[in-house]
């Protein structure tokens, strides 16, 4: 019981209390961040119903491969994180710390292809307001590709942040698993951000359709 | 004057003694700046918010001052027409963002929500404490951007000019609002899970005080409206600092797809200021008139009614940007719907007085201020409701004038009553009571004077956001600005009393006010885990009433409480 | 007493139109009923604060829950009232927003700031409009540059002039004599000062005022510039030309290469000029190139939001046969690196 006492706060009565705290706090805190994705989805919308020809322009333009590739390591990494709670619940602390490491791994490499992905969309003259050739876009107006590129770059940016803050704690939480933190118990910090993890790879798998494949109605289309 | 009563509805557990408080425990700048008790974040955010109110309000002042000439010829008057438009905007940004959003949540409910509860602290007390320093972060990048020059955007932002056309420290300013959003997302967040999982035994959610329900409401609010100003901000942000017209016709971009999103919280956010001041009127009326608030369920589902409703009537500030007709009415339509929850608590407050035992002590002077200010600002939300009507007095002053009758005829006068009703809990010691009635009396009359002319001069055609303006209008603006100084010395004296009365004011005692509430049922200042022994809960929130039996009047008591409360009456005792 | 003599004071603005007339009429209605129901809401709470005012720290109290029946009437009492507030709301909005055929039109571009007034007769004004009393006039709106907002007290008249797009708002001014126009839409610096005036005159003295301030009207200045930027070289007037006739397109419904009807109004032919490919007319190819930017003519002090303006009064004056022969005399084609880079756009 000692260590049960080092991790209930004083104000709760005992830790299934604190538990159920933490996993409403981090629903309420998920059902923020749906309005934060709502809010560039919405403009997001508003814009492609009145540029859908520029936006389907544009977006065939991005490497619809390496969102591919990305969208399979971050699946992957959903699958980890989810043998890591179970890993926790059941008390085996090596798979959870392996499982833990395995996540931040497929994190950081969806990081790393999304970083050469965007250093392809720069050499690419994509990027507006930085790096951007309104000369190569001859079939549709380059401001309305610069819309759609302004809402890739923020919504898969947003993303990027929300997984790298996603990577730190889960590198966090495979420390103090490493140490002996969590136990059939207490393991509610693993549950609570594997729920903050699966929500980022679920906006991931809203902005793969939007902004990868509109207006790529065949296999064809895809330019792999 | 003001007599400490003696008898208490419900037994007090014994006081702790010799008495521990959450002031005495520790002592020293670390047990401040690193605590997690929520009464002690409570008192950090009582002074951050007090002084930003000073910060805004010496905005106000210079913004009346300014107005007090028609400043026609250029360069006459006390500022130029640049720092009357960074003056305005900051004063709305101070105002709005860092004070009335948080003043009545992070500062009495942080305190007392717990409390009310029965609760040892909030569900996240580190939470609660990094928002308080994200507040602070926030609202000193703000406040530094407006040292440097400020911004003159107005507090709406509206794009293309906060994009395009302003030469002024837009991004920073942005930057700060965003950091601040936080803050108040994460006291939403630990107010959600707190009311849902640490109430006392036997607190069930028809026993809650009216004010938890409407922290509650609010909380909601927050959670769902803030994330959307925060993107909206940040997508401003990236067109100034891009090039990107997200929001520029002309590279294709809307300027009313920002308004909408704008909205989206904003007007919300008006439900986020004066909701909380609703549930503090509903305690301080049910004390001081020693009587069970009339009709509990109404007045509690008109919070959450509130709260939904007001999530679908933001285009109202939209009538003349180019919205569709229908669009238009249908928002209209809408608008009115939201006010009917309004008018039940305001019928109900009044009823609650009815055969009460009504003690006219200064919080309940806020109190009925604020029912009174409330309703003229409620009322003229009903004429800005009517598209038709709107179409003229929209974005004139009549406008300006409407929302500070809810806001500060409202929302500052809740948070007064609430300040008065509590600060013996807080500090342990009675306010001067004379001094307070007087400063409910000055601060009342001189919001009247500063702002009905401002109703005349809206109707009248002047615009805001006006730093100059026609000859006729100026006796209106001097009558106004004069009102301004009466409310300046109301809101001062408080100050100035409250803080002698750390030093010198009577000792309160644990219940002054003879109420009900869990907060009272400990000692005052209250030890630092709030309750000695987890109180239990075996009756509704308000029963003040001497004599046990239901009185009915107009023809039946609604069925669920009566109900309730006849199945307490058998099991209670 | 001099003192006094100067100062101006009213409590009710000037009523000088008639959606003046209506608006006050729904504003003293609900003035009345919002007055009645605050009345008796305060002499309540007066009256109940000094009925039941507290004798002594014994009294007592009922223990009152509260009645089902009263809050049915004032949950349901004022929400009738509300529908009815909205529905007249929302009548005297229809009857603002509805804009008619016959009236006397007159184009406004805002910018920071002035108020650039075009009327079809060929007047321009900055600050000033002069219309005629009891004739309708609506007048069509749009930015230059932020969000302004066309406020005219006296003619209880808003409407936000949004860059961008145009809107309409139309207003039958009652009364002769000089009103207010205030810029209502926060637009910066001298947002205050955006402020002109409103001349109401009797329907001679508008004509004299038309005929004596006449310069060239915007049609002319229109068929100017559809020459000088070569818009006729592919609109033309026969069946030559690489780009629809215009002659009497004004007003027409159009069908467009997906198979959309539009009517070519001001917006359709504003949006045609800056944003081509967005409605190409069905049989045509998608060759014209965006105008946009390339229309203001700093010299002359002419905005972009002017010179479409100019366009389109005269693409509405087009009739049959009337688009001048390419041969016309006209400026030879201002031929500037930087300007023809960006047509590539």
């Amino acid at each position: 019981m000692a260590d049960k006492s080092a991790v209930l706060w004083h104000h709760f009565d005992d830790l299934s209390h604190q538990h159920e705290a933490n996993a409403l706090g981090m629903w309420a805190f998920l059902a923020t961040e749906v309005l934060v994705f709502g809010a560039l989805f919405t403009g997001y919308a508003a814009y492609r119903f009145s540029y859908a020809e520029a936006f389907e322009e544009a977006s065939s333009r991005l490497n619809v491969l390496i969102a591919a590739v990305n969208t399979v390591v971050l699946l992957t990494s959903s699958l980890t994180m989810a043998l890591s709670v179970w890993a926790a619940q059941v008390g085996r602390r090596r798979m959870l710390v392996w499982c833990l490491l395995l996540t931040a791994l497929l994190g950081t490499a969806f990081l790393v292809f999304k970083v050469v992905e965007y250093n392809e969309d720069y050499r690419e003259q994509l990027v507006p307001g930085l790096a951007f050739d309104p000369g190569k876009w001859k079939d549709t107006n380059p401001a309305h590709v610069q819309l759609f590129l302004a809402f890739y770059y923020i919504m898969t940016g947003l993303h990027a942040v929300h997984l790298t803050v996603g990577i730190g704690i889960v590198l966090f939480l495979a420390l103090m698993a490493w140490r002996g933190a969590y136990t059939p118990a207490y393991y509610a910090p693993v549950e609570m951000w594997g729920l903050y993890w699966h929500f980022v790879d679920i906006v991931w798998i809203f902005l793969l359709p939007l902004l990868y494949l509109i207006g790529r109605h065949e296999l064809s289309d895809l330019h792999l | 004057m003001s007599t400490v009563l003696e008898h208490v509805p419900q037994a007090v557990p014994p006081p702790a003694q010799p008495q521990v408080h959450y002031l005495n425990v520790a002592f020293g700048v670390r047990s401040w700046l690193l605590t997690t008790d929520h009464k002690r974040i409570a008192l950090l955010y009582l002074v951050s918010v007090t002084l930003m109110f000073f910060i805004g309000g010496a905005a106000a002042t210079l913004i009346r001052l300014h107005l007090m000439t028609p400043n026609q010829a250029p360069g006459s008057g006390l500022l130029t027409a640049d720092n009357y438009n960074r003056m305005f905007t900051m004063h709305g940004l101070i105002m709005i963002f860092f004070f009335l959003v948080p003043v009545i949540p992070a500062v009495l409910g942080n305190f007392f929500l717990p409390m009310m509860i029965g609760a040892r602290d909030l569900a996240f007390p580190r939470l609660n404490l990094l928002s308080w320093y994200v507040y602070v972060s926030g609202a000193v990048i703000t406040f530094w951007a407006m040292l440097r020059g400020g911004t003159d955007t107005g507090w709406t932002f509206y794009t293309p000019f906060s994009t395009k056309a302003s030469h002024s420290l837009v991004v920073p300013v942005l930057i700060g609002l965003t950091i601040a959003g936080f803050s108040s997302l994460f006291t939403g967040l630990n107010f959600v899970v707190t009311v849902h999982l640490m109430r006392a035994p036997g607190l069930t959610w028809f026993r809650l005080p009216l004010f938890v329900w409407s922290l509650y409401a609010t909380s909601v609010i927050i959670l769902l409206a803030t994330p959307v100003l925060a993107m909206a901000l940040v997508l401003v942000a990236v067109e100034r600092l891009w090039g990107v017209g997200i929001f520029d016709p002309a590279l294709g971009g809307d300027p009313l797809l920002f308004q909408h999103l704008f909205w989206f919280y904003s007007h919300p956010a008006v439900y986020i200021m004066v909701l909380p001041g609703m549930g503090v009127v509903s305690e301080v009326i049910t004390c001081f008139a020693r009587k069970n608030i009339f009709g509990y369920t109404f007045v509690a589902f008109a919070s959450i009614g509130i709260a939904v409703l007001g999530f679908l009537v933001w285009a109202h500030h939209m009538f003349l940007a180019g919205m569709s007709v229908y669009a238009s009415l249908v928002f209209s339509a809408l608008s009115y719907f939201v006010a009917v929850p309004s008018a039940i608590k305001v019928f109900n407050w009044t009823a609650t007085l009815y055969k009460g035992s009504v003690w006219l002590q200064t919080p309940l002077l806020f109190a009925l201020g604020f029912i009174g200010l409330f309703t003229i600002g409620g009322m003229t939300g009903l004429f800005l409701a009517a598209v038709g009507l709107d179409v003229h007095v929209h974005d004139t002053y009549f406008v300006v004038a409407h929302f500070h009758f809810i806001m500060v005829g409202g929302t500052v006068m809740a948070y007064m009553a609430g300040l008065h009703y509590w600060w013996p809990k807080m500090s342990g010691r009675m306010y001067p009571e004379g001094w307070g009635k007087l400063a409910a009396l000055i601060v009342f009359v001189g919001f009247i004077l500063t702002f009905l002319p401002q109703f005349v001069l809206g109707y009248l055609g002047m615009p805001r956001r006006y730093a100059s303006y026609v000859p006729e209008f100026q006796v209106l603006n001097v009558m106004s600005s004069a009102g301004a100084s009466i409310l300046a010395v109301g809101y001062v004296l408080p100050l100035v009393y409250l803080i002698w009365s750390l030093g010198y004011g009577k000792k309160a005692g644990p219940n002054p006010w003879g109420a009900t509430g869990l907060e009272w049922q400990t000692p005052s200042p209250p030890p630092p885990e709030n309750f000695a022994v987890t109180p239990v809960v075996d009756r509704g929130p308000y029963e003040y009433a001497s004599s046990g039996e239901i009185e009915v009047i107009g023809g039946g008591v609604p069925e669920q409480a009566a109900q309730a409360a006849v199945q307490e009456e058998s099991h209670g005792r | 007493m001099p003192v006094f003599a100067q100062i101006q004071f009213q409590l009710f603005p000037e009523r000088a139109s008639t959606t003046a007339e209506r608006v006050d009429a729904l504003f003293f209605f609900l003035t009345a009923v919002t007055g009645v129901m605050g009345l008796l809401v305060t002499t309540l709470i007066i009256y109940f604060a000094v009925k039941y005012r507290r004798r002594s720290e014994h009294d007592r109290t009922p223990r009152i829950l509260g009645s089902l029946r009263l809050e049915l009437i004032w949950t349901i009492g004022p929400f009738i009232i509300f529908l009815i507030m909205f529905v007249w709301g929302a009548s005297v909005y229809l009857a603002i927003a509805q804009t008619p055929d016959d009236a006397i039109e007159i184009y406004v571009v805002g910018k920071q700031w002035m108020w650039k007034v075009q009327h079809l007769d060929g007047q321009r004004e900055i600050n000033e409009l002069h219309v005629p009393v009891g004739r309708r006039v609506k007048l069509t709106l749009t930015s230059e540059d932020v969000i302004h907002s066309f406020f005219v007290p006296a003619f209880r008249t808003k409407i936000d002039a949004v860059p961008g797009r145009y809107v309409q708002t139309w207003f039958e001014a009652t009364k002769t004599g000089r009103f207010h126009l205030f810029c209502a839409e926060y637009c910066g610096t001298y947002h205050s000062g955006m402020i002109g005036s409103v001349h109401v005159l009797e329907e001679e003295e508008y004509h004299a005022w038309l005929d004596r301030r006449a310069e060239g009207s915007p049609a002319l200045e229109g068929r100017k510039l559809f020459l000088k930027l070569q818009c006729v070289s592919c609109h033309t007037g026969d069946a030559q030309g690489r780009a629809p006739s215009l002659e009497g397109l004004f007003g027409r419904t159009v069908v467009l290469q997906d198979g959309r009807r539009v009517t070519a109004d001001a917006s359709y032919i504003r949006r045609s000029i800056l944003r081509p490919q967005a409605d190409v007319v069905a049989g045509w190819q998608p060759i014209m190139p965006s105008y946009d930017r390339l229309l203001a003519d700093e010299k002359e002090g002419l905005g972009q939001e002017e010179a479409i303006i100019r366009l389109i009064a005269y693409i509405r004056s087009l009739d049959r046969d009337q688009t001048p022969v390419r041969t016309e005399d006209f400026p030879p084609p201002e031929v500037n690196p930087a300007t023809s880079d960006k047509m590539t756009r």
